[in-house]
């Protein structure tokens, strides 16, 4: 279970970040910020490395008190920070390698919405673009309403029988993917 | 030696101490045991008895004894050593072998293993025996020590994980196990294998993690318990020792606590790592203990004071980092900054939290409470242990001496903060030295010296803004803007607090205390009046979308612009704003073509609504996110050619590009750029701004023409003016004056003469506003009506192509002069109507020939004679109208076409003569023909026209011609040339009936030499004898030449010679076949004198040869005049009267058929001429008008049939 699950673009702007609990927000993303030396130091490191032989995962960026902060890094240089309660044990670097790969899966689904612009922020908020979902799942919000603020989206559907409506674009599923994460215990 | 292991473990080369003891029995290890360093390993047995008596009496019992007591204890382990003497042995030399010391004591109790048995001889000599021996004896002692070493150790080893696999067993104590396993690493630590006794030190460390962790998920041990003692010492890591016994003892006691075990535990692996020469896994492992603990210590629910832990972490961090500086010289440090400033960076946070704790931060300093707590914790570190009693800059030194008063705190925060920036910094790890430095900064904000807190916040901020990191941002911000306040920097605290009013990661109510600190200082009454406080407009408000009204930007002198622009605002409640103000940049653009009112309403075909790129404010610009390049192609003509001068590539927003990364941040703006007060603004006065979209309306005059570009966006609230720079994508609007203009196009492509055409008239009022009564005055010309119709209309347009009016127009129409008046219009109008024109059809012609056609019109252009071959004659008419808003005339050329072409040709039959003309309509329309007539002009009675058409009234289609045909009759002699007027009436076919009558089509032509003179026949016989003419043979041709009437007035030429009262003339004829169906035998052509007189006839024979059989036609007769040569011409006979001889020629061919033959027969004529033409007189041809000869055998065949002989036919196929 991760406390915050950060994307960083290749200029280093987050994509993408969101820690519970949200009332520390801000000490994480200072926290992601700094560990950002790290991620620069370990790539450069790499940099010699050959492309394909090259390991995503970058390990332990550093520990501190209470935190474990991960790093992983794609191919085109967005990375992914992770920060782990340091009191749970239970996850292994295996676990956290693997946690990586399914947000990186997550993230390549984002970057295939044809409605998502590379570069943007993965956000599911009302305030950004729509589109008119077409997923059985997710049909029906007419509003999508954040039970706390940072928290996911939830669909609201006004009436049974509507078809499609509008849903955010991008993310819903990553969203849900980085929520997963944060309640899982992996 | 090298020690070889089980396990598949790899050879060593250990290095084995051992200690000689005198054997005890009582050393003898018992079961159970756990010490493995003083373990006897290999029992030797020394004698140097080489008697049997004695060894049987004494030595043998006494062996069996040591033997029994090792057996007893399981040992197996030993070694006999016989130590012999040559001085003794030579008194027994003739001792047998067999019977030896030697030999019986390895009988005796070596049964197997003999090489428990060494003999060592005459150990003191110094002899080659003595040598081998020694060697031997050694290299036993060595393999038989390792042997049982070994074995010991892996039955230690054993031992060992038995104890472990208890240790779910109650009762199991992981400090004896503790204790056990470290004998193993002592026994490493001895053989100098550390790596080996690090790794016991780890398996200890993780088998303690272990049980911590599961401690933690609720299955505990009882051991464990023992641990979660209270804490009551916190006097950090020793590392100075290599073996810190005390603890050890503690330990070993069970009475160390958790810290103490660590500290234990990380003192050995830290020795042992340093043994391996890895002072940087020391600093690692130390964070990550160090972090351990905190969180271990958490986990046990250890209860300690609090800043006994930072203590402690301070502590060990410094020594650690001491410890580690002891051994590495500068430059390794250096380059190892890396590894070690996490201790640094781990220490300041332990020391401010120390500091905040202690109230060493405060602005008062400590209170008694925190003097207490103070106490307490110094309390703790217990007294400065001996080693480090000498050093002056102990860890325990320095914390106690920073937490002994504010400065010295101070002081060494400072150093400590300082030197982790600076670490940091020289590692390229930016982002964590701000952050550091924003500590620093928090720090200093508590000392209240806000001054040397702003650098560290604005470092920081600026770290932040470049990457673009919105929380960070924001409380940065806020951390700022209280410096800002604090420093009394209005300006940048009235900027940051804009921005924070706007950020939406604030709460509303930060965001309103924010915004009303701004409205609070607006408010305020200025003790300096004109001072303006510039503040960015970007962060108060922004520029969303502009809208012009009219919509294309485009309005004339004295006309009303709207523009109406869409501001978002971005604070939290309503601001009243006193007023806001677009500067506008006045331009006169010096191509003046580009801003006159067609070229602007053509070109600007935006509907008047420019959108601005929401700013990425919550994320600025990184490097990559700059704008894309907006590159244009740019093209410069010459303004006389339109040739293209130069070419090139305009990138337009160079500003966005080029501007410096740093001051994106900072008040960029110079302040008189926004306090400019150009003539030209755009003003909008109390304006309540809401949160969001507001509409701003400014409404505007245009007064002088040319282009207006918005430059600025001002908002002012009392003092404070927010100022939007520039304004972009660039904004213009064009102002145009427009002189007033008359247009006037045919609406049709090609104006037709001769029926009515409409004619649209366009007039353009520009600044002149037409009055009641204006009219346009047009001159008549002579030959173009202006057709009055009742029903004219006039349309009123506005510049927008609006139609705002229609009106009747009243023409009036006198001899000169048509007045057309202009219906009422105001400025910047446009008024349409249309007009019927018609072009009188041709004037009286001047007699052309019939190839030229007959119209000649005043105004006729001569255009090449190609061109009037294929298109229609045109003529101009050129009108020329006075306008109201002008003292001069407008003159305007008016292009008619001529839709038809008219020739005409003379026919004849023997002495009948008839004309024929020929309409050819080349207008796309259809016409309709009507009452032709040809009349002759001259008046000559006895001539009489009898036309032969039979219908009045006859279509002519589009492209198509209508022939015409009259007999010529007369009674007396006619005269030699008739001029002809041939008109028709016409009308466009499809029209209804048209108001007026139109006028006829005329066509006037002359014709010249009508009357035959000669009567040519030709006549072909076959030879005398033969009914029919054959091929081959040769036939007569008899060519009679008759003159049909007496001396005319056309014979009175230079040919003509007169002898008594008798006339004759000198013709030529020449026979010319054409098709090459003849051959002329003999001469072709000859001179004849003829006789001017009826009848006259001359008749001349021939012989021709038909060449192919069938029905031949007969070869051409021709006859020319025959001009002497005249001395009158002989002077001019130059190149001038060949040209005219050509051109005479070139008419002879121009009226019928041209053929080869004649032209072959003529060049023969030609080139006998041009033998003798230089200086000699020559005769001349003249070729004898069509009208005057009359072949009256043309168009008759000749039957030739095959001759007999003449087997060869001819078939040639294409």
């Amino acid at each position: 279970m991760a406390v915050c699950i950060a994307v960083i673009a290749k200029e280093n702007y987050p994509l993408y970040i969101r820690s519970t609990p949200t009332e520390n927000e801000l000490k994480f993303h200072y926290m992601v910020h700094t560990s950002l030396d790290v991620v620069d130091e370990k790539i450069s490191a790499m940099g010699k490395a050959l492309v394909d032989q090259r390991e995503l995962y970058l390990g332990l960026l550093y520990p501190t008190e209470d935190y474990k902060v991960y790093g992983y890094v794609t191919n085109s240089k967005v990375k992914f920070v992770m920060v782990v309660d340091s009191s749970n044990t239970a996850l292994r670097d295996n676990e956290i390698r693997s946690m990586f790969r399914k947000l990186h899966n997550s993230y390549t689904d984002v970057m295939c919405n044809p409605f998502y612009n590379p570069g943007d922020r993965i956000q599911s908020s009302p305030g950004g673009p729509y589109f008119l979902c077409p997923y059985p799942v997710q049909v029906g919000p007419t509003s999508c309403v954040r039970s706390s603020p940072g928290g996911p989206y939830s669909c609201v559907r006004s009436s049974p029988g509507e078809p499609y409506s509008l849903c955010p674009i991008q993310s819903r599923a990553f969203d849900n993917m980085v929520t997963s994460m944060m309640i899982q215990v992996c | 030696m090298e020690w070889r292991r089980s396990y598949g473990r790899a050879p060593k080369m250990i290095h084995l101490e051992s200690n000689f003891v005198q054997f005890k029995e009582e050393l003898l290890p018992k079961e159970g045991n756990k010490a493995l360093l003083t373990f006897p390993f290999l029992h030797i047995y020394w004698t140097e008895c080489c008697d049997t008596e004695v060894y049987k009496a004494t030595v043998k019992d006494d062996l069996t004894k040591w033997q029994n007591v090792l057996k007893a204890h399981s040992s197996v382990d030993w070694l006999i050593v016989i130590v012999e003497n040559d001085a003794k042995k030579k008194n027994k030399t003739n001792i047998l072998p067999r019977t030896s010391i030697v030999d019986k004591i390895r009988n005796d109790f070596c049964n197997k293993q003999s090489d428990r048995c060494v003999v060592l001889s005459d150990p003191l000599k110094d002899s080659s025996r003595t040598q081998e021996s020694w060697n031997a004896f050694l290299t036993k002692l060595r393999t038989l020590l390792l042997m049982s070493f070994t074995k010991n150790l892996g039955k230690f080893e054993d031992d060992m994980r038995t104890l472990r696999e208890k240790r779910t067993e109650p009762g199991w104590s992981f400090c004896e196990y503790f204790m056990v396993q470290e004998e193993l690493a002592f026994v490493f630590e001895m053989l100098q294998q550390f790596e080996d006794a690090l790794v016991q030190y780890d398996e200890l460390d993780a088998l303690f993690s272990q049980y911590v962790v599961n401690f933690g998920a609720g299955d505990g041990a009882n051991w464990l318990t023992f641990f979660c003692q209270p804490v009551k010492s916190w006097n950090g890591l020793i590392l100075r020792k290599p073996i810190d016994m005390e603890k050890r003892e503690s330990i070993q006691r069970r009475e160390a606590t958790l810290l103490d075990l660590r500290s234990y535990l990380f003192s050995r692996q830290c020795t042992l790592l340093l043994f391996l020469q890895r002072p940087w896994e020391v600093a690692q492992r130390a964070l990550e203990l160090l972090h351990n603990c905190v969180q271990e210590l958490k986990l046990l629910e250890v209860s300690v004071p609090p800043g006994a832990l930072d203590c402690w972490v301070f502590l060990s961090c410094l020594e650690v980092l001491q410890r580690i500086e002891g051994c590495c010289d500068r430059a390794q440090i250096d380059s190892n900054i890396a590894h070690t400033v996490g201790l640094w960076s781990y220490a300041t946070e332990k020391l401010k939290s120390l500091g905040y704790l202690c109230g060493l931060v405060s602005e008062k300093g400590p209170n008694s409470e925190d003097l207490n707590r103070t106490v307490d914790l110094l309390a703790g570190l217990g007294a400065e242990r001996p080693e480090t009693a000498n050093t002056a800059q102990s860890p325990y030194k320095k914390l106690k001496e920073a937490l002994s008063s504010v400065e010295a705190f101070e002081k060494h925060y400072l150093d400590l903060s300082h030197a982790t920036i600076e670490m940091y910094t020289s590692i390229g790890r930016i982002r964590s030295a701000k952050f550091v430095g924003k500590d620093l900064a928090e720090f200093y904000m508590r000392k209240k010296a806000p001054q040397k807190a702003e650098i560290y916040l604005q470092g920081a901020l600026k770290n932040y803004l470049a990457e673009g990191w919105a929380l960070p941002i924001t409380h940065t911000r806020k951390q700022l803007a209280e410096c800002q306040k604090h420093l009394g920097q209005i300006e940048n605290y009235l900027q940051t607090s804009s921005l924070l009013a706007s950020d939406h990661h604030l709460t509303e109510e930060e965001r309103k205390h924010f915004c009303q600190e701004i409205l609070d200082f607006a408010s305020q009454p200025s003790d300096n009046p004109g001072h303006k406080i510039v503040l960015p407009m970007q962060s108060f408000a922004q520029l969303r979308d502009l809208h012009f009204d009219p919509s294309n930007a485009v309005v004339h002198v004295g006309g009303v612009l709207c523009i109406e622009i869409t501001m978002y605002s971005q604070m939290p409640v309503p601001v009243h704003v006193e007023q806001i103000v677009v500067n506008v940049h006045f331009s006169i653009e010096k191509n003046s073509y580009r801003k006159t009112a067609e070229w602007l309403t053509k070109h600007k075909t935006s509907n008047g609504i420019i959108n601005f790129p929401p700013e990425t404010a919550p994320f600025p610009v990184s490097q990559n996110s700059l704008p894309a390049l907006e590159l244009y192609e740019m093209f410069e003509r010459s303004p006389s050619d339109n040739s293209l001068n130069t070419t090139g590539i305009i990138c337009r927003n160079v500003h966005m590009l080029l501007r410096r990364q740093e001051s994106s941040s900072s008040l960029e703006m110079p302040s008189g750029v926004a306090l400019e007060e150009g003539a030209h603004l755009l003003r909008c006065s109390h304006v309540t701004l809401e949160p969001g979209a507001n509409q701003i309306t400014f409404r505007t005059q245009a007064k002088e023409p040319g282009t207006y570009t918005l430059r600025q966006l001002c908002a002012s609230v009392g003092s404070v003016w927010f100022v939007l720079p520039h304004i972009y994508p660039i904004v213009q609007y064009d102002v145009y004056s427009q002189e007033p203009q008359l247009h006037v196009e045919p609406l049709a492509d090609s104006l037709l003469a001769g029926i009515p055409q409409k004619v649209k008239f366009t007039v353009t009022t520009g600044h002149y506003t037409i009055k009641n009564g204006d009219s346009l005055q047009l001159s008549n010309a002579e030959a173009m009506l202006i057709l009055c119709q009742a029903e004219s209309r006039a349309m009123v347009y506005s510049n927008t192509r609006e139609q705002s009016s229609d009106a009747a127009l009243r023409i009036q129409s006198s001899d000169k002069v048509t007045s057309i008046s202009l219906p009422v219009a105001p400025a910047y109008h446009v008024i349409e109507f249309e007009l019927e024109v018609l072009s009188l059809p041709s004037a009286p012609a001047l007699g052309g020939e019939s190839d030229m056609l007959g119209m000649a019109e005043p105004h006729r252009k001569h255009k090449d004679k190609q061109k009037t071959g294929h298109c229609m004659v045109t003529t101009d008419h050129k009108v020329s109208i006075d306008c109201p808003w002008s003292i001069y005339s407008t003159v305007i050329a008016l292009t008619f076409s001529v839709p038809f072409r008219t020739t005409h040709a003379l026919l004849s039959s023997g002495t009948r003569k008839y004309v024929q003309v020929c309409v050819q309509n080349l207008s796309e329309l259809d016409f309709q023909l009507s009452d032709s007539y040809l009349v002759d002009t001259s008046d000559s009675t006895d001539l009489q026209l009898v036309p032969l058409n039979t219908q009045s009234q006859q279509p002519i289609y589009s492209k198509q011609s209508v022939f015409f045909v009259w007999e010529l009759k007369w009674t007396e002699e006619p005269p030699p040339s008739l001029h002809c007027r041939f008109s028709v009436g016409f009308s466009p076919a499809s029209e209804e009936q048209l108001s007026i009558s139109l006028k006829p089509y005329t066509y006037e032509f002359k014709v010249e030499n009508f009357f035959t003179l000669y009567n040519v026949k030709a006549e072909i016989f076959p030879p005398s004898g033969m009914e029919y003419c054959r091929t081959g043979s040769l036939c007569s041709l008899e060519v009679l030449i008759t003159r049909l009437s007496d001396l005319l007035e056309v014979d009175k030429d230079e040919a003509l010679t007169e002898s008594d009262e008798h006339f004759s003339t000198k013709l030529m004829y020449e026979v010319v076949d054409n098709s090459s169906n003849w051959a002329v035998c003999g001469k072709s052509c000859g001179v004849i004198s003829m006789p001017v007189a009826a009848r006259a006839t001359h008749r001349v024979h021939m012989e021709v040869m038909p060449l192919f059989a069938g029905y031949l036609p007969l070869p051409d007769v021709r006859l020319f005049k025959y001009l002497p040569h005249h001395s009158a011409h002989s002077s001019q006979l130059d190149a001038d009267s060949w040209i005219e001889n050509d051109s005479l020629s070139v008419d002879k061919h121009g009226d019928d058929q041209p053929d080869s033959s004649s032209l072959k027969s003529r060049g023969s004529v030609h080139s006998a001429c041009s033998s003798e033409h230089k200086g000699l007189p020559m005769p001349r041809l003249q070729a004898l008008p069509a009208g005057q000869v009359f072949n009256s055998s043309s168009g008759t065949q000749v039957l030739v049939i095959p001759s007999q002989d003449d087997h060869v036919l001819e078939v040639s196929v294409t």
